[in-house]
C-alpha cells in the first residue's frame, strides 16, 4: 500500500519547475470526513504549492466537492488538520478566520451569484464587507475585475438571471477575485459550458493565474481542462488522494485512474492537448 | 506569514519634491487592504511646478491587481497632465501586472438611472393594474379548467389518484388539527372574556353564551380555519408545485403524458374540499369549549348551564351556515395555491413571490366571499 502512496509518486515525478523549498500554501494531514455512517475521506494527506494549478478529479460520490467545502470551512472535518498559509484553520478565532477568508476566493458550480444584485453589486459585496475602500475606488476596481474576467462592460448592471451560464461563471470568478485572493477554489468551472466556452474559460483561468500569481485548486470532470491548465492532478481513490502530473498518474496501476486517463475521452483530450501544445510542461 | 509579521508589513507613500523633480516612493505591500489609506493622496496629487516625475517602486513588496491598477492610474494621470513620468526600479512582475491590468481595462457604463419618482409611481400603478386584471382573467380561466377537470374526475372516479388524495388529506387536515384547535380554543376564550365584560354592565352575563355560540359557529370558526389553512396549505401547494416547476418536473410530466391538472391539482383541491368542513366542525367544537371554560372560570356558569343556554341560543342551522361555506373556501384556497404554483418561472426567487401572492389572494378572496355569503344568507333569511 505504501508504494501506492499518492504523494510519494507525485512528488518524485512532479514538474521540476515547482519550487520545492517553498512551504505549501495549503496542507492537509490525516483528514477524515464522515457523514452519518458513511466515511468520505480517511487519513487523507494533500498539499498545494504556491503558484500551482491543482486539479482534483474522482468518480461521482468520491467527495471532490466535499474536499473543497471542507477546506474552505463549510464542512467540519471529523478528524485531521487543515492549514492554509501555514496556519491551522481549527486554531483561528473569528476575526482571524475572516481575514483568512478574504485571502481565498471560491467559485461555486453555477457562479452562486446573489440573484437580487447586479453583477457589479455582486463584485462589490466582498469589497464592502472586508475592506474600507472608497466608493470611487471600488467602482474603478469593479471595472478592473469585470474587464479582467472578460465580461462585456454592459454586463455590469445586469442581473444574474439575464446572463448566460458562461457569463455567470465569469461574474462568479470576478467576485471570487474581488479582494485579490491568493488561492482560488473552483468547483467544476467548465461544467455546463459548451466546448468553446469551456476552452475560453480554461484560457482565462490560466491567464489570470499567471498574471496574478494565483494558486488554483480546481475540481473538474473536464479532461481538457486538466491537460490545458493543471500543473498537477489529485485523484480521489479509496478515500485518499493520489497526486502527480498526468504522466505520472498514468503509470498508476489503479483501475479507475487507468480507465480515466486511458479511456477514449482521456486519450482524445491528451491528443488534442498535444496538438495545441498546451501541455502543462509547455506553460510551466 | 505570522500575525505579528502581518502587522509590521504596511505600505507607505513618500512624496519628495526637489525643484522641478517630483519623486513618489512606494514602499511595502500595495494590496487591496492597504489602498484605502493612499487612494485619496494619489487621487489629489498636486504636482505643483514639477516637470518630471519618478515613480520609485524599488522598495515595493507584494502588488496585487488592485495595487497595479492604482499605480497605473497614477501614471496615466500624471502623463495626461503633460508631465514626464518614469517608473524606477519596478520589479518585472509588477510592471507586467500593470500592463495586463491596463491593457484589459474597459470602463463600465454608469448604472442606468431610475425614472423620476413621480413617473415611477404612475408607471407602477399602471403596471400593477394591468397585471391584476390579467391575473383575474387567468384565474377565471383556471377556475373553469379546474371545474371541468373536477367534473371529469367525478365522472370517472377511478382516475382520481387515491394515494395522493389521502396523503394530501393527511397533510392539510390531520396535521393541521393542533394549530386549528389551539387557535379556535383561544378565540373562544377571548370572545367569552370580552363579551362577559360588556354584558355584565347590563347584568346579562348569561348571554355571553349566545355571543360565543353564534360568533364561533356562524363566522369565527370557519373564517379562522380558512385563514389558517390558506397560510398553511395554500402556501404549501404553491411552494411544492412551484419547486417542481423550477426543476422542470411539470414539463417532464407533460412529456410522459400525465396531466398536471389531474396529477397535482385535483388531489390537492379535492382533499381540501373534503377536509375543510371537518376541520371547521372541529374548530367550532374547540371554540365552544374555550368559551365554556372561560364561562366557568370567570362567570361561574357551569358546563351544564352553558349547554342549556347553548341549546336555546343556536340551532343546527347556525352550525350549518358556517360549515356550508367551508367547501367553497376550500376550493378557492386550493385553486389559488395550485394556480400560483403553476405560475412560477424558472427561478427560486419566483417561488417565494408566488407563495406570498397565493396566501394574500386566498385570504382576500375568502373574506370577500364570506362577506357576499353573509349578505346572501341575511337576504334569504337563513
Amino acid at each position: 500500500m505504501a508504494a501506492l502512496e499518492g504523494a510519494g509518486t507525485g512528488e518524485g515525478a512532479g514538474s521540476a519547475a515547482q519550487d520545492r523549498a517553498a512551504p505549501p500554501v495549503l496542507s492537509i494531514s490525516g483528514l477524515k470526513t464522515q457523514f452519518g455512517t458513511s466515511v468520505i475521506h480517511e487519513n487523507l494527506d494533500f498539499s498545494v504549492q504556491p503558484g500551482e494549478v491543482m486539479g482534483v478529479v474522482g468518480g461521482s460520490g468520491t467527495g471532490k466537492s466535499v474536499l473543497i467545502r471542507t477546506i474552505i470551512g463549510l464542512n467540519k472535518p471529523t478528524a485531521g488538520r487543515i492549514s492554509v498559509f501555514g496556519r491551522d484553520l481549527a486554531g483561528l478565532n473569528g476575526a482571524e478566520l475572516m481575514a483568512m477568508r478574504s485571502r481565498w476566493g471560491v467559485l461555486f458550480q453555477d457562479g452562486a451569484l446573489f440573484s437580487s444584485l447586479t453583477v457589479a453589486q455582486n463584485i462589490e459585496v466582498p469589497m464592502k464587507e472586508h475592506s474600507d475602500l472608497s466608493p470611487a475606488l471600488r467602482q474603478e476596481l469593479i471595472d478592473v475585475k469585470i474587464s479582467m474576467v472578460g465580461l462585456p462592460p454592459d454586463a455590469a448592471h445586469k442581473y444574474p438571471a439575464e446572463l448566460s451560464g458562461g457569463m455567470r461563471k465569469r461574474a462568479g470568478l470576478a467576485r471570487a477575485l474581488a479582494l485579490d485572493a491568493d488561492i482560488l477554489f473552483l468547483d467544476e468551472p467548465t461544467a455546463g459550458l459548451d466546448p468553446i466556452g469551456a476552452a475560453n474559460f480554461d484560457i482565462l483561468i490560466g491567464d489570470l493565474q499567471r498574471a496574478l500569481g494565483l494558486t488554483v485548486v480546481m475540481v473538474t470532470h473536464d479532461l481538457d481542462s486538466l491537460y490545458a491548465i493543471c500543473d498537477r492532478v489529485s485523484v480521489l481513490v479509496d478515500k485518499r488522494v493520489k497526486v502527480g502530473t498526468i504522466d505520472a498518474l498514468m503509470r498508476e496501476p489503479d483501475p479507475w485512474i487507468q480507465e480515466y486517463f486511458g479511456g477514449p475521452r482521456g486519450r482524445a483530450a491528451a491528443g488534442s492537448a498535444e496538438k495545441a501544445g498546451t501541455q502543462p510542461a509547455g506553460t510551466a | 506569514m505570522s500575525a505579528a509579521e502581518e502587522l509590521l508589513v504596511t505600505s507607505s507613500l513618500e512624496v519628495l519634491r526637489d525643484g522641478q523633480r517630483l519623486t513618489l516612493r512606494f514602499t511595502g505591500d500595495w494590496t487591496t487592504q492597504e489602498l484605502a489609506r493612499h487612494d485619496p493622496a494619489l487621487r489629489n496629487l498636486d504636482p505643483q511646478d514639477a516637470r518630471e516625475v519618478a515613480m520609485d517602486l524599488s522598495q515595493c513588496g507584494a502588488v496585487d491587481s488592485a495595487g497595479a491598477w492604482i499605480l497605473d492610474r497614477t501614471l496615466d494621470d500624471l502623463k495626461r497632465r503633460g508631465l514626464n513620468v518614469a517608473l524606477v526600479g519596478a520589479p518585472p512582475a509588477v510592471e507586467t501586472l500593470m500592463g495586463t491590468v491596463a491593457a484589459r481595462h474597459v470602463e463600465c457604463p454608469p448604472a442606468p438611472k431610475g425614472d423620476n419618482p413621480l413617473v415611477a409611481v404612475i408607471l407602477r400603478v399602471g403596471r400593477e393594474t394591468v397585471r391584476i386584471s390579467r391575473e383575474a382573467t387567468d384565474l377565471l380561466s383556471f377556475l373553469g379548467l379546474t371545474i371541468t377537470v373536477m367534473l371529469r374526475s367525478l365522472a370517472m372516479p377511478w382516475r382520481i389518484r387515491g394515494t395522493a388524495l389521502i396523503s394530501q388529506m393527511e397533510q392539510t387536515g390531520l396535521n393541521a388539527l393542533p394549530i386549528v384547535g389551539l387557535i379556535s380554543f383561544l378565540v373562544g376564550v377571548v370572545l367569552a372574556y370580552q363579551g362577559a365584560d360588556q354584558l355584565a354592565q347590563f347584568g346579562a352575563q348569561i348571554f355571553t353564551v349566545n355571543l360565543v355560540a353564534v360568533g364561533i359557529l356562524r363566522e369565527m370558526g370557519i373564517l379562522l380555519t380558512a385563514i389558517i389553512v390558506a397560510g398553511r396549505s395554500g402556501s404549501a401547494f404553491t411552494a411544492q408545485i412551484g419547486t417542481m416547476k423550477v426543476n422542470e418536473e411539470i414539463d417532464a410530466m407533460r412529456t410522459l403524458g400525465l396531466d398536471p391538472m389531474e396529477v397535482l391539482v385535483m388531489p390537492r383541491v379535492i382533499a381540501l374540499v373534503l377536509v375543510l368542513p371537518l376541520l371547521t366542525f372541529y374548530a367550532d367544537i374547540m371554540g365552544l369549549l374555550g368559551g365554556a371554560v372561560m364561562a366557568t372560570v370567570v362567570l361561574d356558569i357551569s358546563f351544564f348551564q352553558f349547554a342549556r343556554q347553548l341549546n336555546d341560543a343556536v340551532t343546527v342551522e347556525t352550525l350549518a351556515v358556517g360549515i356550508i361555506k367551508a367547501p367553497f373556501f376550500a376550493f378557492i384556497i386550493g385553486m389559488i395555491g395550485c394556480y400560483e404554483g403553476l405560475q412560477v418561472t424558472r427561478s427560486a426567487e419566483s417561488v417565494g413571490q408566488q407563495t406570498t401572492r397565493a396566501v394574500v389572494e386566498a385570504i382576500f378572496l375568502v373574506i370577500v366571499l364570506d362577506a357576499m355569503l353573509s349578505i346572501f344568507f341575511s337576504v334569504i333569511g337563513f
